[in-house]
């Protein structure tokens, strides 16, 4: 059963606003067009910013020459690498001391990946921009490169950079002793599974405008999901950190493609040697060619269970292809390796996660993070064991489930309730009847699947969130927070938190977010953690600017600051409704007595070092968010066209803040993980990429899909501002198991590879190609 | 080299546009190959209509041409020569409720901020625009017409159910007050 909720000591009945699914500010906005994203930004005298992208996947540069494109009119500049005061930032990708790494921003010398930059141009037209890419001079010597990850990770493989190794990364973690584990079991599986790269897809693509400030500031205005880049782009350009500044704009969506930078050091740069404003716009066909994508994972399981179910072992071998640099791969791979078993007791654990360089796209942040493409391996595993024992996979499931205080793989415990039992019963009900087959080739399945899926940064990376408030005269209230506003109602969510403890109604709040000169930094909106992190700060804010005015507004009401109740724009008492007076009344005494009406809070995360490398034993994600979703797809037997019919996903988000945004987060996540289970890839031949373009680039549209169930749990049990936990990732991995699951129970084929198109399908069932091996 | 005012005419061959643009005569110079989206963007500041794909496959640049949705990535500026052009920002107008003001939000608006049925809002105003030239051509569709008509639309936060779902509410609100 869900417990009854802890935080605060209060029921959710006793909120006024936190809980209430009211109206975001900025979709109001939205729906009137009046929003400014990035490429809408106008300045006087402003120039077009463009890329000259590597056409070879692999290549020498044996000479670049910019004088002919410098030349032409309209030109105002064109630069390379050797144009920068540092091409690139060296950093430590793992944040634990494990690797040291410069990544071009330019490429020098030789290129890695098909659509590397190698030099960029600022104009005063596009034609004039484009006009001057075309007079660039590159001569390349094409390399054949190394294109297929597991080849690449071989002994002797030719190498993509010189004088390093293409694993680049290779996470461990060890628990008890897995041949104990499995000479004990009665069922052993052991399977591969492969996840496809997939791409972002935001309809926004990216785009920014970078300008001298009058007062010699590069100021910068991106869609970018972390403000705090102005750090890397002054190193870049050799400035002192303070004189570079970012803002980001509401964005037309991230899901962490726009977590490493994008067109920022682009734009920067160009503003920088040319004095004058710069706009730069990707092109679709710019963004699905070179920007970073989900990672294609290739996952090696084992899985031992004894006869009553319970999980004995599993050893687990993860390779993931990172493209040519590291940007986020280690950490991916590190969320990917933490999460390997599953919500699920495993007493003997061996993993092994290793990303490898290659001369493909590179891979990086996206919604889910490396975690979610496991789901499709672990929940399969899942899946054959119960069918090797003969056991219903609920049933299994249920016998494996984590409990609270129960210790996960890397030997920590599971620090908060664990919803399981009751998400998947909700989950399975909520899709009623089962369909009947529309035709005599047609096949209805079904299929489970759970999660669980960490929100926050590792804890070794300390990390850190804080926030502004302020009340104003009339009794307003402005919050100021450096967060970007990915579309998830990030920069509303502060607003209802700070509403619920001042008493101030939301539609007299002005949230100010995103912007490193202006707003008190936050961190990036990635990892699932600025509900969590910038929530806490924001809620931590609310509170002691309270406590500041309480006893004012006491004094004012001659009461006890126990009996006080904020709601409605007023200080009240409580039991007294005709006692109470405005906050713009509380202020102005505030103000007569020298009482702050404003404060700047931060909220703190755990800190921890990193785990032992060598067992990953340790102290890894401040938490995590589980789920579980279920579906009913027909699968035509005759073309192998799988149609998704049901589908219902159900996670257990502690407290929701806004349960209306929540449960968009649950539909949209699932959905873009429904893409990837049935359609999406980016395909690529010999580090070509086949998919620049959205018409073969096949997301899911709205015909594609049907109405997708939200049911939303609160446990009371998260570490976010009211025992919330984090969801903006968390429903994205389900879909992939739970759809491959379901053709699974249609057809007896079990899919081991992504997407499933109907090509697969149909071969597999035509005995040609797969495994028939049962469910 | 200087970028300046000096700069020598690219398109020496612009032709003088004059449409309706959510109810105002508008003039434009266009080249004959510049595309709407671009004289509605980069000439009239229209940016409301959003570039998206360039392909015409994602329906982010919607607008209305006399009324019917078109992408305007795929129309030429010159096309809209005496036309009318609506984009989000007259959509309130274009209800043509007698008083309605600039600010006024359509019904569709108000469901589509009434079920959270945008999140980043970046297809939205198309999104709003092909919904609404739904409703004009047929005012009680079902949901799965519903999604249909939106399926040259992409959307990549909602998972599209609660865009289907303000359309259906504003659908419902009409059918309650035909029958009033």
């Amino acid at each position: 059963m869900i417990p009854e909720p802890r935080a605060d000591g209060l029921s959710p009945a006793a909120y006024r606003v936190v809980g209430r699914a009211l109206p975001r500010f900025d979709v109001a906005d939205k729906v009137r067009g009046a929003t400014q994203y990035a490429a809408d930004w106008q300045m006087p005298g402003m120039l077009v910013g463009r890329i000259l992208r590597s056409i070879y996947p692999c290549a020498r540069i044996r000479r670049l020459d910019v004088a002919r494109a410098r030349a032409l009119p309209g030109v105002a500049v064109v630069l390379t690498a050797r144009d920068l005061p540092r091409s690139g930032v060296e950093e430590d990708p793992t944040g634990a001391g494990l690797l040291r790494f410069t990544t071009p921003i330019l490429a020098d010398g030789v290129v890695r990946y098909q659509g590397e930059p190698v030099a960029i141009v600022a104009a005063a037209s596009d034609a004039s921009a484009r006009a001057a890419l075309a007079a660039i001079e590159v001569e390349y010597e094409p390399l054949p490169g190394v294109h297929d990850a597991e080849a690449a990770a071989r002994r002797g493989a030719e190498r993509v950079h010189e004088g390093r190794d293409n694993v680049f990364v290779h996470w461990k973690l060890r628990r008890g002793d897995v041949e104990t584990g499995f000479r004990g079991a009665a069922a052993v599986v052991e399977r591969t599974y492969r996840t496809q790269r997939v791409d972002h897809a935001y309809l926004e693509p990216e785009a920014g405008v970078a300008w001298v400030d009058a007062d010699g500031v590069i100021t910068v205005r991106a869609s970018s999901q972390v403000i705090e880049h102005f750090r890397a782009l002054a190193e870049i350009l050799g400035l002192p950190h303070n004189r570079v500044r970012v803002i980001a704009p509401f964005l037309g969506g991230g899901f962490g493609g726009k977590e490493d930078m994008t067109v920022e050091p682009y734009v920067a740069a160009l503003a920088w040697a040319t004095g004058r404003p710069v706009r730069m716009v990707w092109g679709r066909d710019e963004s699905l060619l070179a920007r970073p994508k989900r990672h294609a994972f290739v996952m090696r399981y084992k899985t031992g269970a004894a006869r009553d179910g319970s999980l004995l072992a599993q050893e687990i071998s993860l390779l993931a292809d990172a493209g040519p640099y590291p940007l986020l791969s280690p950490r991916v791979l590190f969320a990917a390796l933490v999460v390997g078993c599953g919500p699920y007791r495993v007493p003997h654990v061996r993993i092994d996660a290793r990303a490898v360089f290659t001369n493909n796209v590179p891979a990086s942040a996206m919604r889910g993070f490396g975690a979610m493409q496991m789901t499709f391996a672990y929940e399969a595993q899942m899946d054959l064991i119960a069918h090797a024992l003969g056991m219903p996979p609920a049933a299994i499931r249920e016998r494996n489930f984590l409990r609270k205080g129960d210790r996960l793989p890397t030997g920590e415990a599971a620090g908060t309730y664990v919803a399981l039992p009751e998400l998947l019963r909700r989950a399975q009900d909520a899709l009623g009847e089962r369909s009947r087959p529309s035709g005599p080739t047609a096949r209805v399945g079904r299929g489970i699947a759970c999660n669980m899926q960490p929100y926050g940064r590792t804890v070794w990376f300390q990390d850190r969130a804080s926030a502004w408030l302020g009340l104003e005269a009339d009794g307003s209230l402005v919050i100021r927070a450096g967060v970007p506003d990915l579309g998830g109602g990030q920069a509303a969510s502060l607003a209802q938190i700070a509403a619920e403890v001042l008493g101030v109604s939301v539609e007299r709040i002005r949230v100010h977010v995103g912007d490193s000169a202006l707003t008190p930094l936050a961190g990036g909106t990635f990892a699932t953690r600025q509900l969590y992190m910038s929530g806490n700060a924001a809620l931590r804010c609310a509170r002691e600017l309270r406590a500041e005015i309480a006893p004012v507004a006491a004094a004012l009401l001659e009461a006890a600051e126990a009996d006080l109740e904020f709601a409605d724009d007023h200080v009240g008492v409580a039991g007294a409704p005709d006692r109470r007076v405005s906050l713009a009344r509380v202020v102005a005494e505030c103000s007569r007595r020298g009482v702050p009406v404003s404060r700047l809070s931060a909220f703190q995360g755990e800190r921890s070092a990193p785990p032992d490398l060598d067992t990953g034993q340790g102290r890894t994600f401040p938490d995590y968010t589980y789920g579980c979703h279920a579906a009913e797809v027909e699968v035509d037997t005759e073309t192998g066209e799988t149609r998704l019919l049901k589908y219902a996903a159900c996670h257990d988000v502690g407290r929701a803040i806004n349960p209306q945004s929540v449960a968009g987060q649950i539909q949209g996540g699932a959905a873009m993980g429904i893409g990837q289970a049935l359609g999406e890839e980016i395909a690529l031949e010999a580090g070509v990429n086949l998919t620049t373009l959205f018409a073969n680039y096949l997301m899911p549209t709205a015909p594609d899909l049907p109405d997708i169930q939200a049911i939303v749990l609160e446990s009371g049990e998260g570490r976010g501002p009211f025992g919330a936990r984090g969801i903006g990732e968390p429903p994205t991995g389900p879909p992939l198991a739970t759809i491959a699951a379901a053709v699974a129970d249609a057809t007896g084929v079990r899919p081991l590879e992504l997407p499933i198109t109907p090509e697969r399908v149909f071969r597999a069932l035509a005995g040609r190609a797969g495994t028939k091996e049962g469910r | 080299m200087s970028a300046a005012a000096g700069a020598p005419r690219e398109w020496p061959d612009r032709v003088a546009l004059r449409f309706a643009l959510n109810g105002r005569a508008v003039d434009a110079w266009a080249a004959p190959h510049d595309t709407l989206l671009a004289v509605l963007r980069d000439t009239l500041g229209a940016t409301e209509v959003k570039y998206g794909c360039g392909e015409g496959v994602c329906g982010t640049c919607t607008v209305l041409l006399d009324g019917a949705p078109i992408n305007a990535c795929l129309t030429l500026g010159v096309h809209a020569q005496g036309r009318t052009i609506t984009t989000v920002r007259g959509l309130a107008a274009a209800a043509g409720a007698p008083g309605t003001a600039a600010g006024d939000m359509h019904p569709l608006q108000r469901a589509f901020v009434a079920h959270e049925a945008a999140q980043c809002g970046f297809c939205t105003p198309g999104m709003l625009l092909t919904a609404y030239a739904l409703l004009a051509d047929h005012p009680h569709p079902t949901r799965a017409e519903i999604r249909t008509a939106l399926g040259g639309n992409l959307c990549r936060c909602t998972g599209y159910t609660r865009i289907v779902d303000a359309v259906e509410a504003c659908v419902r609100a009409r059918q309650g007050g035909d029958r009033a």
